[in-house]
């Protein structure tokens, strides 16, 4: 059952803190690599099993979606809880219990257009890690023109039959199911989307992964061939889909960019600055001794500064009730920017020592930060284009108009 | 750290705004600079007094109304927004600060309740080259008894013009280049040796250059610890940047608005120009950037009166992002505008030359990116 959360803020820090005391596995404050980031689904193998422990207490008590409500499993927590509770486990340096599409994306959807039903047989699987999600919105041909989208949905009677292919969905190999943008009408653009979800292992279901320029990727082509789907799976109207598909979109550049894509900094690792001094050098004074790359590196941690301070900023402000509508697609840009620069100064300030690929002869942090520079080469595209953000800012923010 | 003001604040803020629109609009700075008053208006530094902005950091106790950085910022914001010259930078932030933190108990009573009242205004009397350089005074400051005789000069003094007291930083130890070894002094105006050049300036706002020469100044105006002047010094230009840097959010806010109107109004190719894509985009990355300037100022302000510990890195975070900011919308404010934009009959220019100057003032985009690094290590 969920947890019943005291009113007063102080006895609520207490008990978290108590709690995380006892309920925190050791193992489970430490920096975590790559392999051991917990994604939740049915094919979930737990590479360390007190991750497993760590996430089943959490999701207990609802908190690893800390506030969404109690009737689905969630933590039923206000603002002010959610802080405390978030001050808390960053204090003990506590790991994310969850990755997950659903908690991110998915679920604040469902929770706001979803039928009762609906959010009663799919928010409480997202909570406990037990279904993983992916997202079927980009086609060869709808990118950054999501809305052209020509997948194909089409009405049997008593179900659904889907045929079209899907790109950039990522983790698609790895998920159980799909939140899906489907065409229900090809007579019209925006209207004739609808929004489906259904399971991965549905028969007309393939994945394929996509190799990335870092060498890896998240991301798969998926394609899907007579797929049938109930018709209780259909979240919304018929048509309805586009406000429910951007509604999401929302969500998912605030939670891209909300972390500045793991840019934050304090994780213990090294940071821009450390890795400049290790490789340029420095004067007696401490300073580095290439002064243009210094400058840049300030303007870049300046940058950087910013841009933490302007996330704190909206949050107070959306707390305090004040309009903060759209600064999701001006954090998003602002957030692809910093993080290729922090970059590209990494390659930079590493030298030729930043530019191995594989095997020996490099040290083994350089080359993942190699990677994670051709890996953030995606960040503009992902998510909606920085053009397309800035678009939605000239138009949605400034308001300024379509060219006739 | 706040970012949402209290209800006091936002009713200075609307008093600021109203104020500096009706009373000091870019018109009024068109005025005095077509009238040659360089920048000085007696009736507006009445009018600035009777509202209490120069008492804004003054304690009750000392007359003021003890509102805070936060409060002051919003009045420096306000009269960015229309390019306002007035004393209120160098005397209600520079000034009040100085010797709130170093003056004596009797120069308080003394000075403060002049300052809130506007019967003073003050003028720092600190750099002596064409950058800032705090460390790099080598005005002679030389003990003779009874004080000190002071020897040097210094340029472009923002206020200079018509301050009647300066806060002078002389070196009584050491060389130039040296962070130790400097002194405050409070020089009044008329003090014997004090001679002043009036400048005009690309602002219209003026500034001047100083020159003292065997300058007495009585031990009574020393303004805290001989030798021990940057002690002072820091944490009162770190609150001059801190309000400047909201005075140049102020500009930018009001250049960018300017443009953005323009961009909805002007037609070319049959065509509004705000709906070309080109410039659409550069109009979303200029309000990106007064997005994150405007949190920066706001996490300093708000710093200083939370007494935070890293109040000089956020002050140079806020200065150079303001500087950055102000930079790109006055230059883009006169593109975007075209050929209007490059008349003096247009706002525009003013918006662009008022940049420069505070962009230069208490350190540049350079001088306080090097600070930041600096104080982060490396």
């Amino acid at each position: 059952m969920p947890y019943d959360a005291p009113s007063d803020l102080d006895t609520f820090r207490e008990e978290v803190r108590d709690w995380l005391e006892e309920n925190c596995p050791p193992s489970m404050r430490t920096p975590q690599t790559e392999d051991e980031v917990v994604w939740g689904g049915r094919r979930e193998k737990f590479k360390n099993p007190e991750s497993k422990v760590w996430l089943e207490r959490m999701a207990e008590r609802g908190w690893t979606a800390p506030h969404w409500p109690k009737e689905y499993g969630g933590g039923g927590l206000n603002r002010d809880q959610v802080k405390v509770l978030n001050q808390e486990l960053s204090r003990i340096n506590a790991r994310i219990p969850l990755h997950s599409f659903g908690l991110w994306m998915f679920g604040p959807a469902l929770l706001e257009f979803g039928n009762e039903e609906q959010k009663k047989r799919f928010i409480p699987d997202i909570i406990h890690g037990r279904t993983r999600w992916c997202q079927g919105y980009s086609e060869p041909g709808a990118g950054s023109d999501l809305a052209g989208l020509q997948t194909k949905c089409e009405d049997k009677g008593d179900h659904y039959l889907i045929n079209g292919q899907k790109v950039w969905t990522s983790y698609a190999d790895q998920a159980d199911w799909i939140f899906c943008l489907v065409r229900t009408d090809p007579t019209v653009k925006h209207e004739g989307i609808s929004f489906i979800l259904f399971d991965m292992e549905s028969e007309g279901v393939e994945t394929r992964p996509i190799k990335l320029i870092s060498g890896s990727s998240p991301f798969c082509e998926t394609f899907f061939s007579d797929v049938k789907v109930p018709k209780d799976q259909l979240v919304g109207e018929v048509n309805g889909g586009w406000k429910i598909a951007k509604r999401l979109l929302q969500f998912e550049r605030s939670s891209i960019s909300a972390s500045g894509f793991g840019a934050a900094r304090g994780s213990g690792a090294l940071e821009l600055e450390d890795y400049a001094k290790i490789h340029v050098g420095t004067d007696s004074d401490g300073k580095l001794l290439d002064g243009d790359l210094r400058g840049r590196i300030a303007d870049h941690q300046m940058y950087a500064k910013a841009f933490g301070l302007t996330v704190r900023r909206s949050q107070e402000q959306a707390k305090a009730g004040q309009e903060v509508g759209h600064t999701a697609s001006i954090i998003k840009y602002a957030a692809a920017k910093m993080n290729q620069d922090k970059y590209e100064l990494m390659i930079e300030a590493l030298g030729t020592e930043g530019l191995g690929w594989e095997g020996e002869g490099f040290d083994k942090g350089a080359k993942m930060i190699t990677r994670a520079w051709l890996r953030s080469k995606g960040n503009s595209i992902e998510g909606g284009t920085s053009e397309i953000n800035l678009n939605v800012v000239a138009k949605r923010v400034l308001g300024l108009r379509e060219h006739q | 750290m706040s970012f949402v003001l209290t209800e006091d604040q936002e009713m200075l803020r609307d008093t600021a705004i109203n104020f500096t629109r009706d009373e000091l609009p870019v018109k009024h700075l068109r005025g005095l600079r077509d009238s040659g008053k360089n920048g000085a208006d007696p009736e507006a530094r009445q009018k600035l007094a009777e509202l209490g902005f120069f008492g804004v950091l003054i304690p009750e106790e000392y007359d003021g109304v003890g509102m805070g950085m936060v409060a002051l910022g919003q009045v420096m914001e306000a009269q960015g927004r229309t390019l306002a010259s007035t004393p209120i930078l160098q005397t209600a932030c520079i000034g009040a600060s100085a010797i709130l933190l170093g003056g004596s108990e009797a120069q308080k009573q003394e000075w403060l309740p002049k300052i809130a009242s506007g019967e003073v205004t003050t003028a720092l009397a600190l750099d002596e080259g064409s950058h800032h350089n705090p460390a790099g005074v080598a005005t002679e400051a030389e003990r003779d008894g009874q004080g000190y005789t002071l020897n040097g000069a210094k340029k472009y003094v923002q206020d200079g013009h018509h301050a009647d007291v300066f806060i002078v930083v002389g070196r009584t130890f050491g060389e130039a280049g040296d962070t130790h070894g400097l002194t405050l002094f409070l020089v009044p105006r008329d003090a014997n040796g004090v001679s002043v050049q009036t400048l005009n300036t690309v602002d219209s706002h003026g500034a001047a250059h100083l020159t003292f020469e065997d300058v007495h100044v009585p031990e009574s105006h020393v303004l805290g610890a001989a030798d021990k002047g940057m002690d002072i010094l820091e944490p009162v230009l770190d609150r001059g940047r801190i309000a400047l840097a909201a005075e140049m959010l102020g500009s930018s806010r009001a250049a960018f608005e300017m443009t953005h109107d323009y961009l909805q109004t002007r037609k070319q190719f049959g065509q509004l120009i705000g709906s070309f894509q080109a410039l659409q985009h550069r109009a979303a990355k200029m309000f990106t950037d007064l997005e994150l300037t405007s949190s920066c100022v706001s996490a300093a302000l708000s710093a200083v009166d939370d007494q935070r510990n890293d109040i000089a890195e956020l002050a140079s975070l806020a200065k150079a992002m303001a500087g950055e900011t102000v930079h790109l919308v006055s230059n883009d404010t006169v593109q975007l505008h075209g050929g209007i934009g490059m008349t003096d009959e247009h706002e525009s220019g003013f918006y662009m030359k008022r940049a420069r100057v505070q962009e230069a003032l208490l350190g540049s985009a350079s001088f306080h990116r090097d600070r930041f690094a600096q104080i982060n290590g490396y």
